[in-house]
């Protein structure tokens, strides 16, 4: 960045007839840029050089780690850990429609509808942001304890017969098992996926489900050729705000899930804290944030929205 | 930043760029920004920055270890724990041993409790200890294959033994000469952890738990046993059923564990490998029997009628949590008075009547009885001489073996 705003001075010399342009305002951008430019630096390339540095070296803890370019690091890691990979893809994604499914009714019905309410029922979605992550999710062990009301219900509604055929459950339980852990994600990230559909929810003129009603179109169609269309900015960022984050937690697979549900991010914490593997763990890191750009690149392409919200 | 190469650009496009940035609105969104230093990121990191890095070896830490002890002038010592792990009174503001050190010696103790992991807190001290820099505290409590990896790399400091003389008279016979640190050169247990067998009836329903083949082969218990986490606990725990010495694993007996375990983990027998998070598990009967830690469960007791324990036939792991100076630490004397003040019967009863576990106090008894007649009949606190008798530890491992052997446990709790 500083070879650019050392550049050399304008090539192209303004015309005579006009005065000098204000030599300030020039500059003005670049000091405007540079708090973010420096935070990006510092907090966001520092660290991934050095983690990509990292995920070419070999060597111990003793000895030390050198940079040999050891890039089958990273073929080892996904050869080992790919079932792990793919769970997390798995879950986030089911928790990301699960978290669609719900939240946009929710919103939709905090923008068009909720009235005087709006701002309580706003209130409430956030509300649990105002307790730790941590807590929130030891709470949903003693909901869904095994031999608590709610895994009863569940039981005696033959709702755990049809996630049993499914998978996702294994016996009279739903704690230690993927439906859980798909639980937790929707419920700690749901409000990433309510909040930005609400804001282009809320952006949508009235008049135009009025224009499409005084056009005989039907509820559902305007909600099809009209409502739908015009949140998709808000879907779109909304699953990535959901999806992203989903995909590298761990904390939900640890508490609420078993050793057969472990997501890739138990992996890098367990290769960066237990065994001190550092390469395998930045290698995995790295894998993980290639997987995710490209999926969420391949997304936007298809979902065919410039602006996120 | 040789990627970016002005003189490519003609002097039109310069200009355009120049104008676009300063004036042109619509050029500075937010995307072509984010393109542009993700690009200018990619680019600076690419290459020279890459081989500058690495990480240099833990063990050769650079300057003398012992640094000045400011112990004389500084009246004070900085002593980091684990929660829960000192005596508290009702009141929950005051803690009665720590404050009688400080009235007896006139050291004040800046007590905190930040270590509540011991891979998390290795994690937070590794860069100062690595780089020989003071990590600020002068006293941390560690569990023994930790202090001994602190012995290994010389992250820690030696004790100079005129200032321990309770401490050396009192220490129990038991925890005398761990093999990562004989004659206790460089730490002293704090309190020692008993590896048990925990159950809750009301979850067992009838169904007997004596050893870890039940926890492991009762198709009764199918998704509701627990393991520990702690590798040397569990693969201990489960070496000693297959009638093997934790003590002298080879990494045959090792994989054979392993195995044992794994083909637990395939059939759904155990439900997870946790912390001491398992007791919240244990008490609502989500797990119905686990192996667990012996403080923890006579804390659980208390509360719990349901909770009950059993040592195996084969034997039981203990651990201890040691005392230890680290590197640079400037108040060592001080540190060191603390150490010897809690191998004093009183002090060290007290400890006990309050924290549950294990006491390396030999003598507390008949003071721990004086506070609290069942904790001193209790065999997970003061343990008697034939259940000290069957008490086993691991092995001290090597760098190379400890990173395996992780590694290998690692893919059996599915990460």
């Amino acid at each position: 960045m500083s070879t650019l705003t050392e550049a050399p001075p304008p090539l192209a010399p303004a015309p005579a007839a006009e005065r000098p342009p204000r030599r300030r305002g020039r500059r003005t951008p670049y000091w405007l840029l540079l708090p973010g430019i420096l935070w990006l630096l510092v907090f966001f390339a520092l660290p991934l050089v050095y983690q990509a540095s990292t995920s070419v070296q070999t060597g111990s803890l003793e000895e030390g780690y050198k940079v040999t370019w050891h890039f089958a690091a990273y073929w080892d890691a996904l050869h080992a850990y790919w079932p792990q990979f793919l769970r997390s893809v798995l879950y986030a994604g089911s928790a990301t429609v699960l978290c669609l499914v719900l939240g946009y009714p929710l919103a939709y019905l905090i923008a068009f509808r909720a009235g005087r309410w709006r701002n309580l029922v706003m209130i409430l979605v956030v509300a649990p942001f105002f307790t730790s992550f941590l807590i929130r999710t030891l709470a949903w062990k003693t909901i869904l304890a095994d031999g608590g009301p709610v895994v009863g219900a569940l039981d005696s509604l033959h709702v755990l017969s049809v996630t049993n055929w499914l998978g996702m459950t294994d016996g009279h339980r739903v704690l230690a098992t993927p439906l859980a852990v798909v639980c937790g994600l929707t419920y700690n990230f749901l409000p990433f996926m309510i909040l930005p559909l609400y804001t282009s929810l809320e952006r949508i003129d009235g008049r135009l489900h009025e224009a499409a009603g005084d056009l005989y179109a039907t509820p559902l169609t305007t909600f099809r050729r009209v409502t739908f269309p015009l949140s998709m900015p808000g879907v779109v960022s909304g699953t990535l705000l959901t999806f992203i984050p989903a995909s590298g937690d761990y904390v939900n697979s640890e508490l609420l899930g078993s050793t057969n549900t472990q997501m890739i991010g138990n992996v890098i914490q367990s290769q960066f804290l237990r065994i001190l593997d550092y390469p395998t763990a930045a290698a995995l890191s790295f894998l993980l944030m290639a997987a995710i750009l490209i999926m969420v690149t391949l997304y936007i392409r298809r979902s065919g929205t410039e602006d996120l919200v | 930043m040789e990627q970016y190469e002005p003189d490519r650009l003609s002097p039109a496009q310069v200009a355009a760029v120049r104008r676009s940035f300063a004036s042109g609105r619509a050029a500075l969104t937010r995307r072509t920004l984010l393109r542009a230093s993700a690009g200018g990121a990619l680019a600076a990191g690419g290459l020279a920055a890459l081989t500058g890095c690495g990480i240099p070896a833990a063990g050769k830490t650079q300057g003398a270890v012992t640094s000045d002890d400011h112990s004389a002038e500084e009246r004070t010592v900085s002593f980091s724990n684990w929660p829960e792990y000192v005596d508290v009174d009702d009141s929950g503001k005051h803690r009665p041993t720590l404050e009688a050190f400080t009235k007896r010696t006139g050291i004040a103790v800046k007590y905190t409790e930040d270590v509540n992991d011991n891979n998390e807190f290795f994690g937070k001290i590794k860069p100062q200890l690595a780089a020989g820099q003071s990590t600020g505290r002068d006293l941390i409590v560690l569990t023994d294959w930790l202090a001994a990896r602190l012995i290994r790399l010389g992250w820690v400091q030696k004790l100079d033994p005129s200032h321990l003389p309770h401490a050396y008279a009192n220490l129990s016979a038991q925890f005398r000469a761990p093999d990562w640190d004989p004659g206790r050169a460089y730490s002293y247990p704090w309190q020692g952890v008993f590896t048990v067998l925990a159950y809750n009836k009301k979850a067992l329903d009838g169904i007997e738990v004596t050893s870890v083949s039940d926890l492991l082969d009762n198709g009764r218990l199918k998704g509701r046993v627990g393991f520990l986490s702690e590798m040397r606990d569990s693969i201990g725990m489960t070496l000693l059923d297959m009638g093997k010495d934790p003590a002298k694993v080879t990494a045959d007996d090792y994989d054979a564990a392993t195995a044992r375990l794994q083909k637990a983990v395939d059939r759904g027998q155990i439900r997870r490998f946790t912390g001491n998070d398992y007791t919240s598990d244990l008490a609502k009967g989500d797990l119905a029997a686990c192996v667990a830690w012996g403080g923890d469960i006579v804390q659980l007791q208390a509360d719990n009628p349901d909770i009950d324990y059993v040592i195996p036939d084969s034997g039981y792991m203990m651990s201890t949590d040691n005392l230890l100076v680290p590197n640079k630490a400037r108040h060592r004397t001080n540190a060191e008075r603390l150490i010897d003040y809690y191998y004093e019967l009183e002090p060290a009863a007290e400890l006990a009547a309050y924290v549950n576990y294990v006491t390396p106090v030999d003598g507390v008894k008949p003071y721990l009885a004086k506070i609290d007649k069942d904790a001193a009949n209790n065999p997970l606190i003061v343990p008697d001489k034939a259940t000290a008798a069957r008490a086993h530890a691991f092995r001290a491992l090597s760098q190379k073996e400890e990173t395996a052997y992780e590694g290998k446990f690692a893919k059996l709790t599915g990460a």
